[in-house]
């Protein structure tokens, strides 16, 4: 362990000094999460006023948000379903019966001075979250691991803040205020950030699938604390402190990482760590502490006492009736039979269907419309889904991320692709200048395989008696090469195939160039 | 609930078999003289434009029976009977003047509050048990679920004018009302209260 602070820069590094053999004292971090995402519907949760963003400061107050007097709270149909799908999805228990609370404390964006929330018994309990790590050397080895969810409960969300320091004030806008947010509680089951950062991203998948939320943390749709101690395994929880303001899953995995060194290193100092609130600043990569010494707050919870309990029925059979009918009934066996394809099911289908590696399956839908992309390119082609992943998954991928862009942005479409890898699989150009090719494309969108390849004559050449010649002139040209493959070197054959490419530009087949030489050397 | 003017709609033979089923269930705690009385009363209402229940019949000859105790029928508890009170301590009356946002730390605000916590006390005095708390008399009702369509909002116009400041459509909060609570974190930069 180092001395001093930790390095936020280079995680890898701390963990490749863990790789030593587990003696019983080391520390290991222990992680939770608490996760509130903001439901996707049309209106709040109490009120009818619209839930939108950019909207100009204030417009989207109805009086309750406004929390004028008088004003009472009706609760939104689409955000308890929105929550019960996402605890089914989860694998949650529903609570048939579940209570809303007030949570009060004072702040400017919470007009009322309590937050409306469920306390006592949430909407949904005991669920997990299966998620994959790709490790491994090359990353391509699927570690699944799964996290148990505690709880999924209602709550407001509370308006925006902005601080003017020049003017020393603070402008309030309300118009997030009272928007509904699912609150999903971690267990803390997992060990690190990275592990984390892979259980928010699984779960951004699943409530993208569900609908329930679009989850875009810089945003704010969807916003992750971090409950981080350190202990020693087998003995009882450290004192754990809380990490907030993680804008990206990025953030999320180094955040963790530090603060998990922090303490080790605090520890090891002999100090010790302390129940605080910590937030983090992406441009240093540390966490900083955010509270002055005030002691636990003391939310002094209460029974809402305008809104009975909520109830949801197990099937239509359940619900008494006089109440059949009426819209405002939440029916579990309905949104059961009306869940999506949920993410896990569907890379289960690419494995099934198109015969690929689960990797590639996870790289498919981890990225937003890959795996659209994917299929369109399969329907056009004539190549096997196998050969064509590795096109999607490395080279298309790579441009991609090269340039920073998104699959919807994509210069080159599915069709285009699917004829530049027809031109490669009948042969007619090999596989590096068909990488050459789709760089061409990238720059150009618009223009078409078969053009490129026309225009810069990077047709594979396959004229046996062109490259006879070619071969000849460079074995001849290389005698010590020749001997040394003849004594037994292969690897020089590589060589003598690199120094035909370059004489053909690399429109030499390699198949047909390969025998040639061999059959040359022989 | 239905009530009385409702049944009246129906057929008049089952008058006499609902009534006193719903005298009962309106009056399900009085007892049973006390229901021949009521039972009496609703049936000469019988004619006349009806209300569920009236408690004074002005030109009845019947004696108006008030149901308020005439004389207390509980007994004041003495001092001693109370469980003694802790001490206030000066952490408490810190964190109490957080939560409640009132200054109370003169003689007369600390004597307040202990007879307020002493008054409080009276009620460990009652026997709970066997008894579910309850949160609210709507807590058997059915909670309503409204249909998820814009209804209300854009009133920027009508709700900025109560404040006493405000910047270009902002409602504007002094920083001094910011001493940390609730851990709060979108906001950045945090200025230390007075309080």
């Amino acid at each position: 362990v180092q001395p001093g602070k930790p390095s936020a820069t280079s995680p890898r590094h701390w963990k490749s000094s863990d790789t030593s053999p587990t003696s019983p004292t080391r520390l290991v971090g222990v992680v939770g999460l608490e996760i509130h995402a903001q439901i996707q519907s049309n209106t709040k949760l109490f009120s009818g006023s619209k839930v939108g963003f950019s909207a100009p400061p204030n417009s989207l107050v109805s009086f309750f948000d406004a929390s004028l007097p008088g004003t009472l709270p009706v609760l939104n149909r689409r955000c308890v379903e929105a929550a019960v799908m996402t605890a089914l999805a989860l694998n949650c228990t529903i609570n048939k019966k579940s209570f809303f609370d007030r949570k009060h404390y004072f702040y400017a964006d919470l007009p009322a001075g309590y937050q409306i929330t469920q306390q006592r018994r949430a909407v949904a309990v005991d669920g997990q979250l299966a998620y994959s790590l790709l490790g491994g050397r090359k990353r391509n080895q699927i570690q699944s691991r799964t996290v148990r969810i505690k709880q999924i409960q209602l709550e407001q969300d509370s308006g925006k803040s902005l601080h003017d320091d020049q003017r020393s004030q603070t402008l309030i806008d309300l118009n997030r205020a009272g928007v509904g947010l699912m609150e999903l509680v971690m267990e803390p089951d997992m060990s690190c950030g990275e592990q984390a950062a892979a259980a928010v991203r699984e779960l951004q998948l699943v409530l993208q699938a569900l609908g329930t939320c679009q989850g875009n943390m810089s945003e704010g749709q969807l916003r992750v604390d971090a409950n981080v101690s350190v202990h020693r395994p087998g003995e009882e929880l450290g004192v754990r402190t809380e990490v907030k303001n993680i804008n990206s899953a990025r953030f999320l995995s180094r955040a963790i990482d530090y603060e998990i060194q922090r303490q080790i290193e605090a520890l090891g100092r002999g100090e010790a760590v302390l129940n605080e609130t910590r937030t983090y600043d992406s441009k240093s990569g540390h966490t900083i502490p955010m509270r002055d010494k005030e002691g636990l707050q003391d939310y002094r919870f209460m029974p809402e006492p305008n809104l009975p309990p909520l109830v949801v029925y197990e099937d239509r059979g359940s619900v008494p009736a006089g109440l059949l009918g009426a819209e405002g009934v939440v029916v579990l066996e309905g949104l059961r039979e009306g869940l999506p394809e949920l993410p896990s099911v569907k890379r289960a289908r690419l494995v099934r269907s198109y015969g690929l590696l689960p990797e590639h399956s996870f790289t498919l839908v981890n990225e937003d419309g890959l795996m659209e992309y994917f299929e369109a390119v399969v329907k056009e082609t004539r190549k096997e889904p196998r050969k064509l992943i590795g096109w999607v998954t490395n080279e298309l991928l790579g441009h991609l991320k090269h340039h920073n862009l998104s699959v919807s942005k994509c210069p080159v479409s599915p069709s285009a692709l699917a004829e530049l890898l027809e031109l490669q699989e009948a042969g007619h150009i090999s596989s590096t200048v068909a990488k050459q090719v789709l760089g061409e494309m990238w720059r150009d969108p618009g223009r078409r395989a078969p053009e490129v390849v026309r225009e810069q004559d990077l047709g594979l050449v396959c004229d046996s008696s062109d490259l006879q010649r070619v071969c000849q002139r460079v074995l001849d040209s290389h005698p010590d090469l020749v001997r040394a493959l003849q004594e037994g070197n292969k690897k020089v054959l590589n060589r003598l195939m690199g120094l035909v490419q370059k004489e053909t530009k690399g429109r030499a087949d390699p198949v047909l160039v390969r025998s040639l030489l061999e059959e040359k050397t022989s | 609930m239905l009530g009385i003017h409702q049944i009246y709609g129906r057929r008049r033979v089952q008058l006499n078999i609902i009534l006193p089923l719903l005298c009962r269930y309106y009056y399900a705690s009085r007892t049973d003289n006390m229901l021949s009385t009521n039972v009496k009363t609703l049936r000469k209402t019988r004619n006349t434009p009806s209300r569920p229940v009236t408690v004074a019949r002005l030109y009845s000859s019947n004696k108006h029976n008030s149901k308020v105790p005439k004389v207390p029928t509980w007994e004041p508890l003495g001092e001693d009977r109370i469980p003694s009170l802790p001490q206030v301590s000066s952490d408490l009356v810190d964190k109490l003047e957080r939560l409640a946002l009132v200054d109370f730390r003169t003689k007369e605000g600390l004597v307040c509050l202990e007879r307020a916590i002493r008054f409080a006390d009276h009620l460990n005095m009652v026997d709970t048990t066997g008894v579910e708390p309850m949160d609210s008399v709507l807590e058997h009702g059915q909670l309503f679920l409204r249909g998820d369509t814009v209804t209300e909002g854009d009133c920027a116009e009508k709700l900025l004018p109560l404040s006493n400041t405000t910047v270009e459509e902002y409602f504007v909060a002094p920083p001094e009302t910011f001493h940390f609570q609730g851990g709060r974190t979108e906001s950045v930069h945090v200025k230390h209260s007075e309080f």
